[in-house]
């Protein structure tokens, strides 16, 4: 009895040991490495987290400057960034204007990365790109087109031989940017889908099921035979499925693709400057892909430790000029141009 | 010396009496296990108090209709639990009521019937079973399970069937009736496992003598081993409920998450432990949010009442007040 009491005070003191040394050792190494590793932290969007990731690892070969992106989902980003546990956030909606009066402290919002949306279904026997129009897709998923041979879709598709099938909705079950993308652009170009549902991450949908994540919708649609959804062009193009070509606010008829999707944030940029929080959807331009959106990036314009903001400075200008191509090469959007110089100019609002 | 030498007579007799050091590790050992006691408790009324304090907003501006509304809007922001405390009691009702039967015959068959070399192998399987994450199931659920469903089960079902509104179509895969057969196969190992423990743990006299009067072997398992184990039985059931309840991840793969009330086992449905998951990261608005927590709240206030009602069935059964 007495032994083990000893043993176990030992023990204890050991522990104690342990933690002491252990609790000194970082301790140490941040004073001497302070100057050489700096470490970013930043969460949001998951859209654009393979992106991130890409940027991250790249630029930390470049310059070893850390970037650690967490993606739990715009909504926890901007909360975090809020609570100023973060250094960056990531959302695919801009902080609205009534957001922003429950915010402390100033910050900057720009755009650094954008993404198209491919309306994505299973048709057996259809492997060409269906044509869509915004008022026929609208009617699609309010429910009022139910049969994949209805005639308003043969009548945009002449030579296909349309199933007669029932065409099932397929959306996101989880609140998510590409649910708002998508029914921003709905609400968008459909008056009654702007009444009756409107737009949001999360909505009330009048007809389908609901798949959880890009990934749940595209398990459905490929499995579900007259399925019709929408998810993020590289779930599309990874998984194979069939996508429709969309009329454009110019009349043409445009598929998703990094080229359409440059043309409508090239569309987009004078309504940004005006205001940060105008949507890509519906863009004019011959080749501009009608359901586009971007990412955004939150930043403090009173930053605490101006070495560190300063650090973050860096990464972003280095992901608006370089990082660009990467988008590209992983399915987003690159941005064109003008949107680049624009977010530059957001960028050196931070001191 | 009787310090230092451990384990001799005269020590344990000093033990025995009450010494010092024995009174000071008895005392240790009390404050630990009380400690640990009622931290679960506080734990819980913090819960509660947490869910209540965070779910005021959406109370105060729905009240009751909260409760009976089966709207859910979150761009109105006008909310309400209907469907999804619908979706959660009908799938966990359900899958219980597949599952049940399975296990006790499962558990049966282990602890009475199967021969000696095959009961290891039998129950190594069910907890197997049980060892597999709900992720899994719901992957498994999705590309294998409901494909499967739609072509070989809920089509056959509208063709046939689809005048009557439980099957009423269309044959979509996921419903409903995925989840419930999700929730039965999960919750399935639980109440084997718990319900063979407790069979094997009838005492042998038990059995001796109900053969000794003659009895026959299903007379005997019926009468005096089901008999012995009710409490425990019920016990593992309410262990298996309590697991379908609050069963998340793979619910949401395959229910379909469509906040309807339909009474067709093939229709897309939803659960409120589901919408909790699918919307809360993305919920900014503080009323939203309120209104998720509202939920949490009715399945925590749900979870304490089926369990109060299954203790309440414990004690009226183990009182021999109710006989089955």
């Amino acid at each position: 009895m007495r032994q083990r009491g000893i043993i176990a005070v030992v023990l204890a003191l050991a522990v104690v040991a342990v933690l002491a040394i252990a609790g000194c050792a970082p301790k140490r190494g941040t004073t001497t490495a302070s100057t050489a590793k700096v470490q970013i932290t930043g969460a949001g969007s998951t859209f654009v987290y393979p992106l991130m990731s890409r940027w991250s690892s790249e630029y930390a070969k470049l310059t070893g400057v850390q970037v650690n992106y967490q993606s739990i989902g715009s909504g926890g980003g901007i909360q975090q960034f809020k609570e100023g546990t973060i250094d960056f956030g990531a959302t695919d909606v801009a902080v609205s204007e009534e957001e922003e009066e429950s915010f402390t402290r100033p910050f900057v919002q720009f755009p650094v990365a954008a993404g198209t949306e491919a309306v994505v279904y299973n048709l057996p026997g259809v492997t060409q790109h269906l044509n869509l129009t915004p008022a026929v897709l609208a009617d699609i998923f309010l429910g009022k087109i139910k049969k994949w041979n209805d005639p308003r879709i043969a009548q945009l598709n002449p030579g296909v031989q349309l199933p007669n099938l029932d065409i099932v909705v397929v959306h996101r079950s989880d609140g998510s940017g590409t649910t708002y993308i998508f029914t921003d652009y709905l609400s968008t170009v459909s008056k009654e889908w702007e009444q009756k549902v409107g737009r949001g991450k999360s909505v009330s949908w009048p007809v389908g099921v609901g798949g959880k994540g890009n990934e749940g919708v595209t398990g459905q649609v490929k499995q579900l035979p007259g399925a019709i959804g929408y998810v993020e062009l590289n779930y599309a193009t990874q998984n194979n499925l069939t996508f429709a070509a969309i009329q454009n606010a110019a009349g043409k008829f445009v598929l998703p693709g990094k080229d359409t999707g440059e043309e409508a944030t090239r569309a987009a940029v004078e309504r940004l400057k005006q205001d940060i929080r105008s949507s890509a959807v519906n863009m004019p331009g011959e080749n501009s892909y009608p359901i586009t959106g971007f990412v955004y990036v939150l930043l403090d314009k009173q930053p605490k430790d101006t070495a560190k903001a300063a650090e973050i400075k860096k990464f972003f200008e280095w992901t608006l000029k370089d990082g660009q191509k990467m988008a590209a090469e992983l399915d987003y959007v690159p941005l064109a141009e003008e949107v680049v110089q624009m977010s530059l100019q957001k960028l050196a609002e931070v001191p | 010396m009787g310090k230092t030498s451990v384990g001799t007579p005269a020590d344990v007799s000093v033990r025995r009496r009450g010494g010092g050091a024995t009174f000071w590790s008895d005392r240790l050992f009390r404050t630990v296990v009380v400690t640990c006691a009622s931290v679960l408790g506080l734990l819980l009324l913090f819960f509660a108090y947490e869910l209540w304090q965070s779910s005021t907003l959406s109370i105060r501006t729905f009240g009751w209709r909260f409760w009976v509304s089966r709207e859910w809007d979150p761009v109105r922001e006008r909310f309400g639990a209907l469907p999804f405390i619908w979706g959660t009691l009908v799938t966990s009702i359900a899958a219980l009521v597949i599952a049940v039967p399975l296990s006790l015959g499962t558990a049966i068959f282990i602890a009475e019937v199967a021969p000696r070399w095959l009961r290891q192998p039998v129950s190594f399987v069910v907890e197997l079973l049980a060892a597999i994450p709900s992720v899994v199931y719901g992957l498994w659920g999705v590309f294998v399970m409901v494909p499967w469903l739609r072509e070989h089960v809920q089509k056959p079902l509208v063709e046939r069937f689809g005048h009557i509104p439980l099957f009423e179509g269309p044959a979509v895969g996921v419903s409903m009736m995925a989840a419930i057969l999700v929730l039965a196969v999960m919750i399935i190992p639980y109440i084997t496992a718990v319900s063979r423990e407790v069979i094997l743990s009838v005492p042998q006299a038990q059995r001796e003598a109900s053969y000794g009067l003659g009895a026959t072997k299903w007379e005997t398992i019926r009468r005096v081993v089901l008999r012995y184990a009710r409490v425990g039985i019920l016990g593992a059931i309410i262990l298996g409920y309590g697991r379908a309840v609050g069963e998340t991840m793979a619910v949401t793969m395959v229910i379909g998450n469509r906040p309807d009330m339909s009474l067709s086992l093939l229709q897309p449905g939803y659960t409120m432990a589901s919408v909790i998951a699918n919307e809360f990261t993305e919920a900014t608005s503080p009323l939203y949010l309120s209104a998720l927590t509202e939920i949490g709240l009715l399945l925590f206030v749900i979870t304490l009442f089926i369990n109060a009602l299954a203790r309440l069935l414990v004690w009226r059964v183990s009182r021999g007040e109710v006989h089955y």
